[in-house]
């Protein structure tokens, strides 16, 4: 498409669209062709630039998407039909919202002339989408498509990212217009300028108190990972600079290498004893990028009493939402820890040895209980056994995880050590069960030679399964790990714990046979249900060419330790199943409110 | 001691949008999607040459609040700049209302009286009825709808809000 290089030309507004789509350097789109679209699958099958990938459902399309954005660092890209395409693209879309990923999500539309008129396959796309989507457009002349797609790309990748739509009117898309390549490098945008470097002084002081601070925490966040390579590489810079402890949230993981003995694991809800007391008890914090979520917090009114917070966040409105920072820094990551660092040198700080040495030896203490242990017996496999074998036959791999939402999702988070960004694909701010399939699919689109397995809880596998024929179709040598214990562990975990242990529909029962399930998908399945036979099992999921689905039969009632309760403060934390079953902080009604 | 971050103030923020469809819809979907209060808004265009619109909003909270409503908008798309015309500085608030009053004999005397005190005017008059415009800040708005209550009055048509910052700096 070497023309499209001439300023100015006049296509049909689907040939502008693919031409858009070329010079924004798009290789893939995931996608579900219908009425309104057919246009633009017209004119992607007049070209060999683009990869179009056929999911199975519209909200895998998107999925798919985030995957392969999380993974690769530049934007997925959506095209689903009107209607129905676009209602299912929704719970996508807002995953992409809560988790900050660019994507860029084209939905067709009835023709303008029918808008409003309830025509079929019509639905109000752009009001459906317009509190799930960082910015949504609807076109309806198509001399406005070039600049449309180009400041979607734009907004769906600067400040903080998230999912944009354009609703494609189907007139729109085969009518001619003018469309001429913009000087992609240097787009303004009319209203949309998010700041990037933070005020000097502010960084100044931030790194006065570092300086000062005697029992200091690093908090980080994903955004360091959407931020890109060079802000982790300056994070990991910076924290041994400072020699101080860091803890990250269940989005930052892989931003800091879990095997450096500063890295405390994740905190929160399901975070480490030693994350959790050693933010409790902190006196500064220094949250990079995070969001003070409430998985992560806890209680508010108990949430790190005595510390000052200084809070690096290039979404303004990400600061003092939950959390008062003392020290509010607007600003991409990566550029404000780059200015950190230098600052740090200029005024020749030292980290304070004695000081660093007592907080280490609290910490350590905290450390030493151990907090992540379990019992491996010889008769039935603990869910943490299997992640930590995955984890230790795996480490040494070109190897991407990503996990549905749940207990195998915590476990995960737990045990599989990351050791840089963009290896770990999760549904943290929605939690959306059923994440983890199509986002292997789009992360091993985007890395065909990489081992890309999802863990999965039977439960949520179940949610999307039917990318297996999407997985099928494109030849992806995906690995899907299923922790199954039958039930939909994390909700009948709360049951116990929270409501009597009255199981409330939380037993999945009438499960396919996954072994037959693999072999009617062209899959290989395995099904493992001794300790012994664990390892066995995973080499040869590994060792397999193609599709595989392991099913890992694990502990039926096993719970995710450690806990903060709903509603308890970071140092009143469950730790094991005999303080469950005891004495613990009892739940006030306030925190069975709390989800 | 009190704690202030939990006292409620009312707050008028102007905030300056592009004229792209939707956008209204933008800005009361996060005032009603994130739980904030609109006691009024209005909108208009103010500048046709650069297709921008003002919005008005009048709406209360603590200082967090106040501070994330701000944040919020201003990450909006299609907004150029935001600005809390309470915290800012003096400005200058009026409102326009349309009142109708229906009465005959002492009441309609008596409301013509009180509408003259008030700058109010009659833009429109039957022998039974008058419907007056009165302009000013919300206050003195409703103390007039207070004192027409008893004399007849039957409709209200009130604009909101709009707002501008006193002395030569501009938005």
């Amino acid at each position: 498409m070497s023309d499209g290089e001439q300023a100015g030309m006049t296509l049909s507004g689907a040939a502008i669209i693919v031409q858009a789509l070329v010079d924004q350097g798009v290789e893939v789109i995931f996608g579900y062709p219908g009425g309104a679209v057919l246009p633009i699958y017209d004119a992607l099958f007049a070209q060999n630039n683009i990869r179009h990938i056929l999911v199975r459902q519209e909200g895998g399309a998107v999925h798919a998407a985030e995957g392969y954005a999380r993974s690769t660092g530049r934007p997925g890209v959506v095209l689903v039909t009107s209607g129905p395409g676009a209602t299912n693209a929704v719970t996508g879309l807002t995953d992409a919202l809560m988790d900050s990923i660019p994507v860029v999500c084209l939905t067709g539309q009835v023709a303008t002339h029918m808008i409003g008129n309830d025509a079929f396959q019509e639905a109000d796309t752009v009001g459906i989408t317009r509190p799930c989507t960082k910015h949504n457009y609807l076109v309806k002349d198509t001399n406005d498509l070039g600049r449309v797609m180009h400041e979607a790309f734009y907004v769906a990748t600067h400040g903080r990212p998230g999912p944009v739509v354009v609703d494609l009117p189907k007139d729109v898309c085969i009518d001619q217009g003018h469309y001429e390549k913009p000087d992609l490098d240097n787009i303004q945008h009319k209203t949309y300028h998010p700041r990037v470097d933070g005020e000097e002084d502010r960084i100044a002081e931030a790194v006065e108190l570092i300086a000062r601070a005697r029992q200091p925490i690093f908090y980080t966040g994903g955004g360091l990972i959407n931020s890109g390579p060079e802000a982790c590489a300056a994070l990991v810079e910076f924290v041994n600079m400072t020699g101080h402890p860091i803890t990250s949230t269940l989005m930052g993981l892989g931003a800091f290498p879990a095997s450096d003995h500063k890295f405390l694991g994740m905190l929160g809800m399901h975070g480490t004893y030693e994350a959790n007391n050693a933010m409790h008890d902190c006196d500064v914090m220094i949250c990079l990028a995070a969001r003070f979520d409430d998985r992560v917090t806890g209680r508010l009114d108990a949430f790190s009493p005595n510390s000052k917070k200084i809070h690096v966040d290039i979404d303004p409105s990400s600061i003092n939402k939950n959390v008062r920072a003392d020290l509010a820094i607007v600003g991409d990551v990566g550029r404000v820890l780059q200015r950190m660092i230098e600052c740090w040198r200029e005024r020749g700080h030292q980290p304070d040895e004695a000081a660093s040495k007592a907080w280490w030896t609290r910490i350590q203490q905290w450390r030493s209980r151990d907090c992540l242990s379990f019992e491996q017996g010889n008769e039935i496999i603990k869910p943490q056994y299997a992640i930590q074998r995955l984890y230790e036959l795996t480490k040494d791999r070109d190897v991407y995880i990503t996990t549905e939402v749940g207990q195998h999702q915590m476990w995960a988070a737990q045990f599989y050590r990351f050791e840089e960004p963009n290896r770990w694909m999760t549904s943290g701010g929605l939690g959306t069960m059923g994440y983890g399939l199509p986002a292997a699919v789009g992360v091993q689109i985007g890395h065909p030679e990489s081992l890309v397995i999802d863990i999965a809880g039977e439960a949520s596998f179940m949610m999307n399964i039917q990318e297996l024929s999407t997985a099928r179709q494109q030849g992806l040598p995906l690995k899907i790990f299923i922790l199954n214990n039958q039930w939909m562990g994390m909700v009948r975990q709360w049951q116990e714990l929270l409501h009597g242990s009255r199981y409330s529909e939380s037993y999945v029962d009438a499960l396919p046979d996954f072994i037959k399930l693999a072999d009617s998908f062209g899959a290989t399945g395995l099904v493992v249900d001794k300790p012994g036979d664990l390892d066995d099992a995973i080499k040869t999921m590994i060792d397999t060419d193609g599709l595989v689905i392991v099913d890992v039969r694990v502990a039926k009632e096993e719970n995710c330790f450690p806990m903060v309760p709903s509603g308890a403060a970071h140092n009143e934390m469950i730790l094991s199943q005999d303080q469950a079953n005891g004495e613990r902080p009892s739940v006030t009604d306030d925190g069975l409110a709390l989800v | 001691m009190t704690d202030l971050s939990e006292l409620q103030r009312k707050h008028t923020i102007a905030v300056l949008v592009d004229n792209e469809p939707g956008v209204l819809a933008r800005v009361i979907g996060l005032f009603s999607g994130r739980g904030y209060n609109i006691e009024s808004l209005t909108v208009a265009e103010v500048d046709v040459a650069n297709n921008r619109s003002r919005i008005t909003v009048v709406t209360s909270g603590n200082e967090m609040i106040i501070e994330q409503i701000k944040a919020q908008l201003d990450r909006l798309v299609p907004v150029h700049s935001v600005v809390d015309l309470t915290e800012e500085g003096p400005s200058v608030e009026r409102e326009l209302a349309l009142i109708k009053v229906v009465g005959a004999a002492e009441e309609r005397i008596e409301s013509l009286r009180i509408a003259d005190i008030f700058r109010a005017r009659a833009v429109d008059s039957t022998l039974e009825s008058f419907v007056f415009e009165v302009t000013g800040n919300s206050g003195k708005i409703n103390a007039f709808i207070d004192l027409m209550k008893p004399l007849g009055l039957t409709e209200i048509s009130r604009t909101g809000v709009v707002a501008i910052a006193r002395g030569e700096t501009s938005m």
